[in-house]
């Protein structure tokens, strides 16, 4: 047993790290955040070059064929960063792409994305629906092409900048992932904006809508099941990334800033707090990196550990982030500090492929059926 | 990363599997009472059989009568005991806390002398660091020796000692030095329990039972061969001690606490309140699935921890962050159980009272082995680099 990265592993995240750092400093995030989509084409073509955008896709499509465990080596810095970007959405749509069994789609879609030249996202949440795909009623009816589609969709990722759309619908009882293309007629989005800054959501609505059929049935099941826990993974290594941010700027801010003639890092009272964040920290890093491995290797625990990956990571983020900024006293509670970036984004990812609520409830059916 | 165990830790658990199928006790081995001679007895017997064997001492180094294992291999150890649900192993502190300690600091002879003791059970050791105004300050304590002759003289009190009312040997940590700074003025001797002027008083726990003791030395003389390492430097030996108490003990714990998660999880499907399974209750589920993922990364951490120990050797303060997560969570984890099984969980006839047992049991969690406050202050000076608070 070894929990280590391996030394490529590391390689990965030290290239990362270094490249994030360089590429985009806080500044440019602010930057980003104040644009249009949230989007910087120049920076996705050079994250693109590094090979992040196909990361885990197969040679063949002009992926980089590495495992979830290095998947995450990389979410883990674009969340350290806070990086504003369609990393998640194309990540989950190139994924559902790669678990279906389309071939024909594939070789048409996954290169293109691999390659960073177009960027997908996917549209699952109606208006009644929640993150298990079971919910989903937004109906649709065959065509000749494949479907046509009609219905609304919230809460989705990145659809301003998106070249292509999957959106999760149904025929009857069976679930249908049907994919749109950004110029087809009868497609409407607005902008939802939420409280994360860095990242995008869209109402998107659909009005007769043609589209061709990426999986249907049991098929899509398994491909959107297993694509929104490889969404998971990616949003808990991003609030991994964005805990150790906290973690790291409060124990500096601990040290230097001086209350009653000593460090405020000195008393206690912050201490006590600072050792709970990193407690936290830890637990996240063995669960998020454990379900990683787990769900690659298609352990029989790959299903478990996701959702308690996604359960704790969600919920230990928003802690370290509600002492970072008590730690930080008035300051940390200013627009000016970057803290409240990273507490914003922790809960856009807390909500995003399902909440704490959620993964407990799923969780409870493995362990009680 | 490959959380697969390898092929010789697999043979480690496989070989452990088959002595213990082979091996284990027909019967539990149960107290009558606190102080039943016939439970010690057994116990040592059990511990002997263990070293005979061959897994008594698995991580000690095979010149001193150990197995050499690694520690991934001791968590599995640990693992497999509890799910074997083995008797306690009487030698469990001068395995993990003394032999360690004599190895790293002891003189050929006390090696020669107490090593093979301690793993055939002839001698059961208790620590005797608190006193009943040193607790977390450890390095504040009273109980004084002064060298007269061939021997320290030994007077002063001890508390909250496990095993002493058994034990036959204690490591006593002593002031020899009131002029100096409070650390560099204390050393550690290994005192014979039989020696004359050691008494024991058992402390009964707001749980029940009397796990831990009162011990008072008056006038009791240590020959001064039987101090280890060298004079005032006990502070030192201590940490070593201290430090060696917090590794490898999560697999055991995980089990155990997995094991009242699966009690609970039966008890959550036979019992109704309100016409409702207590399974089928929304709350419930939420509770209990929050106490399974505690505890299941609880598994993870530990085998974190177990992982880099067999890279670098030497356990760190990073078992303080292992500390607080399972004294914390156990105690969350019995608040949850009770609210889940609800007014019947009080009860003394209740699944013999081990729900109420669990839930008292736990506040000594987060006092025993290091405060959590003390484990809080560790990680925010020795692992965050924070300035020292006191």
């Amino acid at each position: 047993m070894n929990f280590d990265l391996s030394k490529t592993q590391k390689m990965l995240q030290d290239a990362s790290r270094t490249f994030f750092q360089r590429e985009c400093p806080i500044a440019k995030v602010r930057e980003l955040i104040d644009s249009e989509h949230g989007h910087d084409s120049a920076l996705w073509t050079r994250i693109a070059e590094q090979g992040w955008t196909g990361l885990t896709l197969p040679e063949e499509h002009e992926g980089l064929a590495l495992s979830l465990v290095d998947l995450a080596v990389v979410s883990e810095e674009i969340g350290h960063c806070c990086l504003p970007s369609p990393f998640v959405a194309t990540t989950w749509a190139s994924s559902l792409i790669d678990s279906s069994g389309n071939a024909e789609l594939k070789k048409t879609l996954l290169p293109s994305l691999a390659l960073g030249e177009s960027i997908a996202t996917v549209a699952l949440l109606d208006e009644d629906s929640d993150w298990n795909p079971a919910t989903v009623t937004m109906s649709a009816t065959s065509s000749d092409a494949g479907v046509v589609l009609s219905g609304s969709k919230r809460l989705v990722l990145d659809a301003g900048v998106a070249d292509t759309l999957l959106v999760v619908a149904r025929i009857q009882d069976d679930l249908v992932i049907a994919v749109v293309d950004k110029t087809a007629s009868g497609l409407r989005m607005e902008p939802t904006p939420g409280m994360d800054l860095t990242r995008r959501y869209y109402q998107v609505d659909f009005e007769n809508v043609s589209a061709e059929i990426l999986a249907s049935g049991a098929e899509a099941e398994a491909a959107l099941k297993r694509s929104i826990q490889i969404g998971a993974i990616v949003a808990c290594a991003d609030l991994l990334g964005g805990m150790e941010w906290v973690l790291k700027t409060t124990v500096e801010y601990a040290r230097s800033r001086q209350q009653f003639g000593k460090a405020i890092g000195s008393y206690q009272a912050v201490q006590h707090q600072c050792s709970d964040m990193l407690l936290m920290n830890e637990s996240a890093r063995s669960a998020t990196y454990y379900a990683a491995w787990a769900l690659h290797e298609n352990d029989p625990a790959g299903d478990e550990a996701v959702g308690i990956a996604k359960a704790y990571c969600s919920e230990a983020a928003r802690l370290v982030g509600n002492s970072g900024i008590q730690i930080h006293g008035g300051i940390g509670f200013t627009w000016e500090h970057d803290l409240h970036l990273y507490y914003k984004r922790a809960k856009s990812n807390e909500y995003l492929f399902g909440d704490p609520s959620h993964h407990r409830e799923q969780l409870a059916q493995l362990i009680i059926n | 990363m490959d959380l697969n165990l390898t092929e010789s830790e697999l043979k480690f658990r496989d070989d452990l599997r088959a002595w213990l199928k082979e091996n284990l006790p027909e019967k539990p081995i149960k107290a009558e009472s606190d102080n039943d001679p016939e439970y010690w007895n057994a116990l040592r017997d059990w511990q002997k059989q263990m070293f005979e064997g061959g897994w008594a001492g698995v991580t000690w180094p095979k010149e001193f009568g150990g197995r050499g294992a690694t520690s991934i291999e001791a968590g599995i150890y640990m693992e497999e005991m509890a799910a074997f649900d083995a008797p306690e192993r009487v030698g469990t502190i001068g395995e993990g806390l003394i032999g360690p300690t004599i190895m790293a600091e002891g003189s050929d002879e006390q090696k020669e002398f107490f090593l093979p003791r301690i793993l055939n059970a002839t001698d059961i050791w208790c620590q005797g660091f608190s006193e009943p105004n040193s607790g977390s300050d450890v390095a504040s304590l009273a109980t004084k020796a002064v060298l007269d002759g061939d021997d320290f003289v030994v007077n002063g009190q001890k508390i909250w000692t496990s095993y002493a009312k058994v034990a036959d040997w204690c490591l006593l940590l002593v002031r020899t030095d009131n002029d100096a700074p409070k650390h560099k003025g204390i050393s550690a001797l290994l005192v014979d329990m039989k020696s004359e002027g050691v008494s024991v008083r058992p402390l009964r726990q707001m749980s029940g039972e009397s796990a831990f003791n009162e011990m008072f030395f008056t006038n009791v003389r240590v020959p001064a061969k039987n101090l280890i390492g060298k004079l005032n430097d006990g502070w030192r030996i201590t940490i070593t001690t201290l430090m060696n108490e917090r590794a490898n003990l999560g697999s055991s714990i995980y089990i155990m606490f997995k094991n009242n998660l699966d009690k609970l999880l039966g008890r959550m499907k036979e019992l109704k309140r309100g016409g409702i399974r207590l399974a089928d209750d929304p709350i419930n589920r939420q509770k209990v699935a929050q106490m399974y993922l505690e505890l299941e990364i609880f598994k993870l951490t530990t085998n974190r921890a177990l992982s880099k120990i067999a890279k670098n050797a030497t356990p760190g303060p990073e078992g303080s962050i292992l500390k607080i997560y399972w004294s914390e969570m156990n105690q969350r984890f019995v608040q949850s159980t009770m609210e889940i099984l609800g007014d019947q969980a009080q009860l003394q006839d209740f699944d013999d009272g081990s729900w109420v047992h669990a839930y008292l049991r736990s506040r000594g969690n987060t006092i025993e082995a290091g405060t959590s406050e003390i484990q809080r202050n560790i990680i925010a000076e020795r692992v965050l680099g924070l300035p020292r608070s006191y």
